[in-house]
């Protein structure tokens, strides 16, 4: 008897995919699945980081409809686990002012004591902090000898790595445990699409409040809302540099009015004395004229612009030119952070600004002021290139890496008639005749997080200490927080495949099963008890759904122990798909 | 959609099938036959001060600007070991001055990156994605050269970082891989390793994917080539001892993958911690004895072979001329880059010298650029490495006047 499920919702489903497994939809309102077992596990792979044991008949009982139309409203999911879990993280609780002032600042206060001693003693400074990584290399150790280092400044330090320690050991946890696997497959996502660097200066002040109140609350909301909040976070305005881009007839402006000052008060401070204050005041004057030159020669910066319409909206085909790049800085002058290396908030400067008109693709902007900006950002926000190219990227995520233009085109047309409505448009990709198709089953391998989350999901690891976890990711190559360009991580094999990283990918397979990992204790004697076929054939279906090449049969049928059979499953080709 | 790295495995693995011999061994022949051209890059990230590394003694502003920090003039106590009667290397880099004197060693002054920013995380983003300014640069300027002359017949090792992480300069659609140490590189499962190893191999080698199974069938290739040499037990050749740390070890593994004719064509390896804003005198010359005795060793071990082999240093930007008052340096703008090898007219330092008077100085406060970092990086793809031209490696760069450095 075949159970079918109906999906409500402002889908438009009028093609029906080869291979669907369908009945057919007529109304073009809804797309009938069948419930199988392949089915659950594409759902499960695809809409979270996969399955646990016992996930697929959860997901049965429930029904796929219910269970996708709860995912898309993780505000309904109640899951005491992940609070508690959650609980042994404070500091992501905590707000930007906090963490510059309890975290990071005991920290800077210790190094600049330090630098200043040791200018004066000549004696060797305190080693700089190791969490920027431009500061040193990976691979090289710090050179200077520990005894440098004194406990205060020692337990400081701890305190300040604090902060993305526990960032991104929360955000690791959640991806395995969370029953709100949407949500975080879509924080990923949303994160990615507007990456921010943790190693570059003051971003990672900031990380913590980006992640919780910039992206996390709009990846199912409104994506103008999503987009306005970035535009005023602190971590992008830091990451992309807007915080310094100025007028440059402002910063003429200002420069003029402060050098006037300066003679002024050179004038008044020279009746005092010509003696030995003189030499004093020449130095001053020379440093404030170096200043002077460098406000100067600051001014317009086009690095948030650009990417803005290259990475956050209508994308790098979308059709702007170098005079829109120039436009829209002009219009984000003056959007800055206020006293940036404190942990200050966004702030608009209208000193900063440039007041005149702009056009930004053939639209004149003469709101003024911060409306400019605003202005901006309601046109890219509703573009129909910012439709297709979002669209593109949710179907690439979740369909496959080369999504049908099909879907592309239905999902831009939600896009644009909800005005950017998220979930409406994830809901379109996700219940599409295209997302359950078959050549979409098992079509994406796994990136480095979904390899590790799906692994301790798949095989019922507990984690009691994350860290190994977050380290493993290091070694795959995605460090959490850690995506030094704009563009964020690739989302195609391409990306994810090569020689090194996969080699990477099999040990961590060994490890999880041999118990390796600190803190991530496996219970191998469940998963398999023995190396016999029925344990086998439970493991296959238990780990990647049964579906295994006879070749990878015939290598567990050789494992000579559960622990290797563990291993072998986890490492082969199978499980890195999803 | 088939891209072209996926055709590029799958015929090579087409070819691999029709073959007797295995794979690696036509390959380390054919690598030794043709002896290959290796580039070593070698970033010095955290920006070292280029003033003390390559010693102006001949301007009497140097000495104004730093009268704690400045090194002394050749002759003196602690004296730069004078090059060409103007500029000096530090005392602590005494390894490498022969190779100067001998016209191995070639330097390059005041070059670096036009774009204005101090910020160590940006300077360092725009030297290694070659692209100063654009930030959504994806690919790095080594994976741009690699993935341009990509070919079937390439090593896994043809581009090795011995680096935790691949770095930004050799990301992009050209393989390359990230190794630490060579001799944890493959399948690491204790007594069972030679059964794992086999399994897996079984398994990828009959992997669906289209990405996958050429992929792990290059890996496994790469491991045996590995084992085939014995990696581990390697020692370095001529008497060479590299320094204890973890840039001396990267050198030293990158000597072997040469030696072991492994197919390398370009290395990435890193030296930290050169962001000396306090006291930086007794820093700097810990850091610079490491790194030139590094570099000593590296050509020491590799003796003739080095005549294949450029190594090229490079750093985000300069350090201001003017000591602070912590006898340290603050971010500057124009630095030095080092060329050392076979290929290398050296004995020279190239490079127009702007002078560090004040009005000389970049915004009054820095050593000025006269070279683009691009040029340089260019003459080494193109003098060594063959590459004929740069124009895709470096993409809307104009290439200045050829240097003459290298070929």
């Amino acid at each position: 008897m075949k159970r079918h499920l109906s999906f409500s919702g402002r889908l438009v489903a009028a093609v029906v995919a080869a291979g669907l497994g369908v009945a057919a939809p007529l109304s073009g309102q809804s797309v009938a699945v069948k419930a199988d077992t392949d089915t659950v596990v594409h759902v499960l792979n695809r809409l979270g980081y996969g399955p646990r044991p016992g996930d697929v008949a959860r997901v049965k009982a429930m029904g796929l409809e219910a269970f996708i139309e709860q995912q898309l409203h993780p505000e309904r999911i109640v899951d005491p686990v992940i609070d508690r879990r959650l609980a042994a993280y404070p500091t992501i609780q905590l707000t930007t002012a906090e963490i510059a002032r309890d975290y990071y600042g005991p920290a800077e206060a210790l190094r600049r004591a330090g630098q200043q001693a040791a200018g004066r003693l000549g004696r060797p400074p305190t080693p700089p902090v190791m969490m920027d990584p431009t500061m040193m290399g990976q691979a090289g150790q710090p050179a200077r000898p520990a005894q440098n280092v004194t406990p205060e400044m020692q337990a400081a330090r701890q305190r300040e790595q604090q902060i993305l320690q526990d960032l991104m050991q929360a955000r690791l946890m959640r991806a395995v445990v969370s029953e709100r696997q949407l949500e975080e497959v879509l924080v990923d996502f949303w994160f990615n699409h507007f990456n921010v660097f943790s190693g570059k200066g003051q971003v990672r002040v900031y990380l913590t409040e980006y992640e919780r109140d910039t992206i996390r609350p709009h990846v199912l909301g409104n994506f103008r809302d999503m987009l306005g909040a970035v535009a005023e976070s602190p971590a992008m305005l830091f990451y992309l540099d807007n915080f310094q881009n100025v007028d440059p007839k402002a910063a003429q402006r200002q420069a003029d009015e402060q050098m006037a000052r300066q003679r002024l008060a050179a004038a008044r401070g020279g009746r005092g004395g010509r003696g030995a204050a003189r030499p004093q005041n020449q130095q001053q004057m020379e440093r404030q004229q170096q200043l002077l030159q460098q406000a100067r020669n600051r001014g317009l910066n086009e690095n948030y612009a650009r990417e803005l319409m290259e990475l956050h909206t209508i994308g790098v085909d979308g059709g702007y030119t170098q005079a829109d790049v120039v436009a829209v800085a002009r219009a984000f002058t003056g959007w800055t952070i206020d006293r940036p290396r404190d942990g200050g908030s966004f702030q608009f400067n209208a000193a900063m600004h440039d007041n005149d008109p702009k056009v930004v693709l053939g639209t004149t902007i003469k709101a003024g002021g911060k409306k400019d900006g605003e202005a901006v950002l309601d046109l890219l926000a509703t573009h129909p290139a910012t439709a297709k190219f979002i669209s593109e990227k949710l179907a690439r995520r979740f369909v496959s890496d080369t999504p049908p233009a099909s879907l592309i085109d239905r999902a831009a047309k939600v896009f644009l008639s909800s005005k950017g409505d998220l979930r409406e448009v994830t809901r379109t990709v996700v219940t599409s005749p295209e997302f359950f198709a078959v050549e979409a089953r098992r079509a994406k391998v796994k990136t480095p997080l979904e390899f590790v989350a799906s692994a301790v999901r798949a095989s019922d690891a507990t984690v009691n200490n994350v860290q190994p976890l977050v380290q493993a990711l290091r070694t795959l190559g995605m460090p959490l927080y850690g995506a030094q360009p704009p563009t964020g991580w690739g989302d195609t094999a391409m990306d994810w495949v090569n020689t090194g990283a996969l080699l990477n990918r099999l040990n961590f397979a060994i490890q999880l099963a041999g118990n390796q990992l600190r803190g991530v204790r496996l219970d191998v004697r469940t998963l398999a008890p023995d190396t016999g076929e029925t344990t086998r054939t439970q493991l296959v279906t238990t780990l990647v759904s049964g579906e295994v090449s006879d070749i990878t049969r015939n290598t567990l049928a050789k494992a000579e122990s559960p622990q290797h059979l563990v291993a072998l499953t986890l490492g082969s080709p199978e499980f890195q798909k999803r | 959609m088939l891209t072209r790295r996926v055709l590029l495995k799958n015929g090579s693995m087409a070819m691999l099938s029709l073959g007797f011999a295995p794979a690696f061994f036509e390959r380390a022949a054919q690598a030794a036959q043709t002896k290959r051209k290796v580039l070593v890059t070698i970033f010095q990230r955290g920006a070292v001060d280029g003033l003390n590394m390559i010693v102006p003694f001949g301007e009497k502003a140097y000495y104004q600007a730093r009268p704690s920090i400045a090194i002394s003039q050749p002759g003196q106590a602690n004296g730069a070991l004078d090059l060409d009667g103007f500029f000096g290397m530090h005392p602590r880099m005494a390894s490498l001055h022969p190779h100067f004197k001998r016209g191995e060693l070639a330097i390059v002054n005041a070059t670096g990156s036009h774009d204005p920013t101090r910020s160590h995380f940006d300077a360092q983003d725009y030297m290694e994605s070659g692209t100063p300014g654009l930030k959504s640069t994806r690919d790095g300027w080594l994976n741009r050269y690699l993935h341009a002359k990509e070919h079937e017949e390439a090593s896994a090792f043809r581009a090795v970082s011995l680096t935790q992480q691949l770095p930004r300069a050799l990301q992009g659609p050209a393989p390359a891989l990230a190794i630490d140490q060579l001799g944890r590189f493959g399948v690491r499962a204790g007594e069972a390793g030679d059964m794992m190893q086999s399994s897996f191999e079984a398994q990828y080698a009959a992997a669906a994917d289209a990405m996958l199974r050429p992929t792990g069938k290059e890996a496994f290739e790469a491991i045996k080539q590995l084992q085939s040499v014995d990696i581990a037990t390697y020692t370095p050749q001529n008497g060479a001892v590299y320094p204890n740390s973890g840039y001396g070890q990267a050198l030293k593994q990158i000597a072997q993958l040469i030696r072991t004719n492994m197919g390398l064509e370009v290395a990435f390896a890193e030296s930290g911690n050169w962001d000396h804003h306090a006291n930086e005198g007794p820093a700097i010359a810990n850091r610079l004895g490491d790194f030139a005795s590094g570099i000593a060793a590296f050509a020491q071990d590799l003796g003739d072979k080095m005549a294949d082999v450029v190594v090229l240093t490079m750093s985000e930007f300069g350090r201001t001329v003017a000591e602070n008052g912590a006898r340290g340096t603050d971010h500057g703008h124009g630095n030095a880059m080092l060329l050392l090898g076979g290929n290398v007219k050296g004995g020279k330092i190239y490079g127009q010298w702007p002078g560090l008077e004040r009005e000389q100085r970049y915004e009054g406060r820095d050593l000025a650029i006269t070279t683009d970092f691009r040029d340089v990086f260019s003459e080494a793809l193109t003098g060594h490495l063959g590459a004929r031209d740069t124009a895709r490696v470096f993409p809307g760069h104009k290439r200045g006047k050829a240097l003459g450095i290298v070929g």
